[in-house]
């Protein structure tokens, strides 16, 4: 077993995430992203390689082209008003 | 739970394709991951419960096109992330080759599907292993495809520079067949090719390997399960008395390639899924508090464990001050990767390893400790990292269990992987 990370790490990464964790949910993450993130420092260890990626740009004409409908667009929302997604206040 | 046999099914369903072509008469189970219009797709994921998308993936027009029948849309892990299928949101899948056993996943669904005679056909997604590992752990045939080959358009996005659609079939040349009816450039993804128009994979499944040279790269051999490593030894006996040349090569980077799989996937996750905040699809957390307590009231309800595991981690390996320690570093790894391959198929034909170094586990066994469940991933993710094209093909039993294996090929090299893989059937 490694170092748990802080607790209040994990809710600081889930804030930026914008997930809500219980407490529970945030002692166990805590524990186990130690063992992640200490298993992950291998990385530290890998050489730079230079490889050159066989890639080339794909562009299209920027064209109007058919979208969804409104009706298509709105009918997944869990709310909607006038036409238009509802969601909760900016502030 | 749901009603489906071995709960291979989120939803049973019967779309009808066109008449005539390819695949007429043939059923085919899709991922529901894989948007199919009118008909909901959930990706496992309570999250996306209710949601019926306005349009079909490339992939599934192109099924109905070639006269095939969709009959349920396939259980899996959440937005594919696991290994069992057991962190669906409507229960897990069992494994009709082994019961009591995990499916594999993230496609178990669909692996069972094919392998319980639920559906003639399937289509699965890989994004570190996910076709190639249940089709291992439940006895058929899975392709993960070189990347470009087959359209992403309408495929419910997790780790996007990784992930590709494949078959999922009871024999290679049926497995090679739906990929050729997939494969090829779609204007609507941008990061196909045109080396899939036209495709005939299907004639390669001949079983002549005469002359072939078969690289066994020891890294992915070593670490197996002995049962395991017996069957594919005696797979690789069997090639060589078909005329196959057998050689070791190395791949040195491959012990970092666990690392560098499960940092990329999570941080194209923890972007990808930002998409969810419940206003235009999905779980809404409520109009009682402001924009960001709502969105993390709706994904603390919506994500399960393991997907909120992923964001985290994700979130957490791009954020200021880790980005170079981890991010950076996994790319880092992934061309070092690539680099392996390239100089390992300069010494050969294609790569033989075990699909999974272990057969399937119990149910309910790997849970509780998520970092030994990623170490399995082992011989699977090294292929994503390198956009390779791969197959996992039925070598045999340990101890009655399914052990797969699999043959990687060079860039677009699906002629070479189905032609091997059809000398051990």
């Amino acid at each position: 077993m490694s170092e748990p990370v802080d607790p209040e790490e994990v809710r600081h990464v889930a804030d930026l995430a914008r997930v809500a964790l219980n407490d529970e949910e945030a002692t166990r993450f805590a524990e186990q992203f130690g063992d992640i993130l200490a298993y992950f420092d291998a990385l530290d260890e890998v050489p730079a390689v230079e490889r050159d990626a066989d890639l080339t740009n794909v562009m299209r004409a920027d064209d109007t082209r058919e979208g969804l409908s409104q009706e298509e667009a709105l009918r997944n929302a869990p709310e909607t008003v006038d036409g238009y997604f509802k969601g909760p206040r900016v502030s | 739970m749901g009603d489906s046999e071995y709960n291979a099914f989120v939803t049973e369903t019967t779309i009808e394709g066109a008449d005539d072509g390819p695949l007429a008469g043939k059923t085919v189970a899709v991922k529901d991951n894989i948007s199919t219009e009118g008909v909901r797709t959930t990706c496992g994921s309570a999250m996306l419960a209710d949601y019926v998308p306005p349009y079909d993936a490339t992939v599934v027009q192109r099924l109905k096109e070639a006269g095939a029948t969709i009959v349920g849309k396939a259980n899996m892990d959440e937005f594919g992330m696991g290994s069992t299928t057991e962190t669906s949101a409507y229960g897990p899948t069992e494994n009709p080759a082994a019961p009591g056993r995990v499916p594999g996943g993230s496609s178990g669904g669909s692996a069972a599907a094919v392998a319980g005679g639920l559906a003639d056909l399937a289509l699965g997604t890989d994004t570190g292993g996910s076709i190639r590992n249940p089709a291992a752990f439940c006895g058929v045939v899975g392709i993960k495809p070189t990347y470009g080959l087959v359209s992403r358009y309408g495929l419910v996005a997790y780790a996007n520079s990784l992930e590709q659609v494949g078959p999922l079939a009871p024999t290679v040349e049926e497995a090679a067949a739906l990929l050729d009816v997939v494969a090829g450039p779609d204007d609507h993804d941008a990061t196909t090719r045109q080396e899939g128009a036209d495709a005939d994979y299907a004639a390669a499944a001949d079983g002549d390997v005469e002359g072939m040279t078969v690289g066994v790269p020891t890294e992915l051999v070593e670490g197996a399960d002995e049962g395991v490593r017996e069957t594919f030894e005696a797979a690789l006996d069997d090639l060589r008395a078909q005329g196959v040349e057998t050689v070791e090569v190395s791949l040195p980077s491959v012990e970092t390639a666990v690392q560098a799989y499960y940092v990329i996937a999570m941080s194209e996750a923890s972007s990808n899924l930002a998409r969810y905040d419940g206003v235009r699809y999905g779980v809404s957390g409520g109009y009682e508090g402001d924009w960001n307590e709502s969105f993390a009231e709706g994904r603390e309800e919506g994500f399960g464990e393991e997907v909120k595991r992923r964001v985290l981690l994700g979130t957490y390996a791009l954020s200021a001050g880790y980005h170079d320690k981890y991010y950076a570093k996994a790319q880092d790894a992934r061309a070092w990767i690539q680099q392996d391959f390239d100089e390992a198929f300069a010494e050969a034909d294609v790569l033989a390893s075990p699909t999974m170094p272990v057969p399937p586990f119990e149910m309910g066994e790997s849970l509780d400790d998520p970092l030994q469940l990623y170490l399995s991933d082992a011989n699977t993710v090294p292929v994503n990292l390198a956009n390779l094209p791969a197959i996992s093909v039925p070598a045999g039993e340990t101890d009655g269990l399914p052990v797969g294996m699999q043959f990687v090929g060079p860039a677009f090299g699906e002629h070479a992987i189905v032609r091997a893989a059809s000398a051990l059937e």
